[in-house]
């Protein structure tokens, strides 16, 4: 717990933050996660490293898209700013305050122009070059899926001593791909072993 | 939500025809992308692929891939921008909306609520661990997604070698040489995209081209979703 002051430009300054980002997160929000981490704990101190860090682990382990991270995180900057203990009525309205400011910076700028080009590319959609880029694009964005789990697997450890790790993302890919049982089964059964210090 | 609906009595025959259906209410819009997000640990592309492709047939494979390639390349989450593009194609902006809202109004509820919750067990090895285990099987699950949406290739109009090849140097580029998205997505994708104009500019041939096995002639381009 850190306590901050932000004055009325500092929060319009971590509004315009997150617009700014909000255009450069190609791939997802998760790729602006070095900036923002730059901007949020370098910059300005408005946040702890352990908090930035808290921020995205727990957004990755909650359901939903992992965007939410960047609730968290301002959240976590509008309770540093409330100066209140955490739960207190000012707490979270501060948090909110922040998390909703950092939602709509990040999210504004990148919807509007996904809204603009995906009906300009469905009302062109027999376009020859509207076609080329989406038939050219299907291979790379397959082959992007399967590097990105890759990633994340590996990102969970790379010494050799992290095999019942891997085994699990192996077998989860396996059992998705072939099988039709419900993900939370298996969400599920990925939590049981890490609580026991299986995998 | 857990009740499939049977839409075979809709009457948009085109989409009924394909084995398609399509939400029939702005309600219904919110609902389904809620239920997913709540799925969704870890991200929650493979169960947007699982309840709107396979279970309720809004998509097929072919037109998931490409508006995930759209969803791609714009900036911003790709989840965020899938959703936002369906329910826009199915009822206009408010569609964005709702289906946006669906995706982010529970999660983000749930996600503050751990927050205050978890503030003081986090760092518990069970927990830890239980966070590690559902992070090793959402790694599979995104692998799977790409292994699942590979038949769509099979109308593309490049070459089934090509295609190959596209796909590992793709996952080379970003697995193993770590190149930043954007340029593998300009380059191999550029690339690939110039090709496929050429391919498209040239007559259909008859007998089997391109793709992963015997495909019918020509590209067949799919009506979206709302056509």
């Amino acid at each position: 717990m850190m306590t901050i002051t932000l004055t009325a430009a500092d929060w319009a300054a971590l509004l315009l933050h997150f617009l700014s980002l909000s255009l450069l997160a190609i791939g997802g929000a998760i790729s602006t996660l070095p900036d923002m981490h730059r901007i949020l704990v370098d910059d300005h101190h408005w946040l702890l490293d352990s908090q930035f860090s808290a921020s995205v682990a727990l957004a990755q382990a909650a359901p939903g898209p992992n965007v939410l991270f960047v609730a968290l995180l301002g959240w976590n900057v509008g309770l540093n700013a409330s100066g209140a203990a955490a739960g207190s009525a000012l707490a979270w309205v501060y948090g909110l305050a922040g998390m909703g400011l950092a939602m709509l910076g990040v999210l504004m700028p990148s919807t509007t122009l996904t809204l603009v080009a995906s009906r300009w590319a469905h009302h062109n959609r027999e376009l020859r070059s509207v076609r080329a880029f989406k038939q050219g694009m299907a291979p790379v964005v397959l082959a992007l899926l399967v590097a990105t789990g890759w990633i994340l697997a590996l990102n969970l450890g790379k010494t050799l001593d992290h095999w019942p790790l891997w085994l699990l993302s192996v077998a989860s890919a396996v059992v998705v791909w072939r099988t039709r049982l419900h993900l939370l089964w298996l969400l599920g059964a990925g939590a049981v072993l890490g609580w026991f210090g299986l995998v | 939500m857990r009740g499939m609906t049977n839409y075979s009595d809709m009457q948009d025959g085109d989409l009924a025809s394909l084995g398609r259906s399509r939400p029939l209410s702005l309600w219904q819009l919110f609902w389904v992308f809620t239920w997913l997000a709540l799925q969704g640990f870890g991200g929650v592309l493979a169960v947007v692929q699982r309840e709107l492709v396979d279970k309720r047939r809004w998509l097929s494979r072919e037109e998931f891939v490409e508006e995930w390639a759209v969803a791609q390349v714009l900036p911003g989450a790709n989840v965020v921008n899938l959703s936002l593009m369906l329910g826009d194609r199915y009822f206009g902006w408010r569609g964005g909306l709702t289906a946006l809202a669906g995706l982010l109004t529970f999660p983000v509820l749930i996600v503050l609520v751990l927050a205050v919750l978890l503030a003081g067990v986090s760092d518990q090895p069970q927990v830890q661990g239980a966070l590690r285990g559902m992070s090793a099987v959402a790694a599979g699950m995104i692998v799977a997604v790409g292994l699942k949406l590979l038949p769509s290739l099979k109308t593309n109009v490049l070459p089934a070698a090509a295609q190959w090849a596209l796909i590992a140097l793709t996952f080379i580029a970003i697995a193993w040489l770590r190149i930043p998205l954007i340029w593998v997505l300009a380059g191999l994708g550029g690339l690939a995209g110039v090709w496929a104009y050429h391919l498209l500019g040239q007559p259909p041939r008859v007998g089997g081209q391109g793709g992963d096995g015997n495909t019918g002639p020509g590209p067949a381009q799919p009506a979206g979703p709302g056509a």
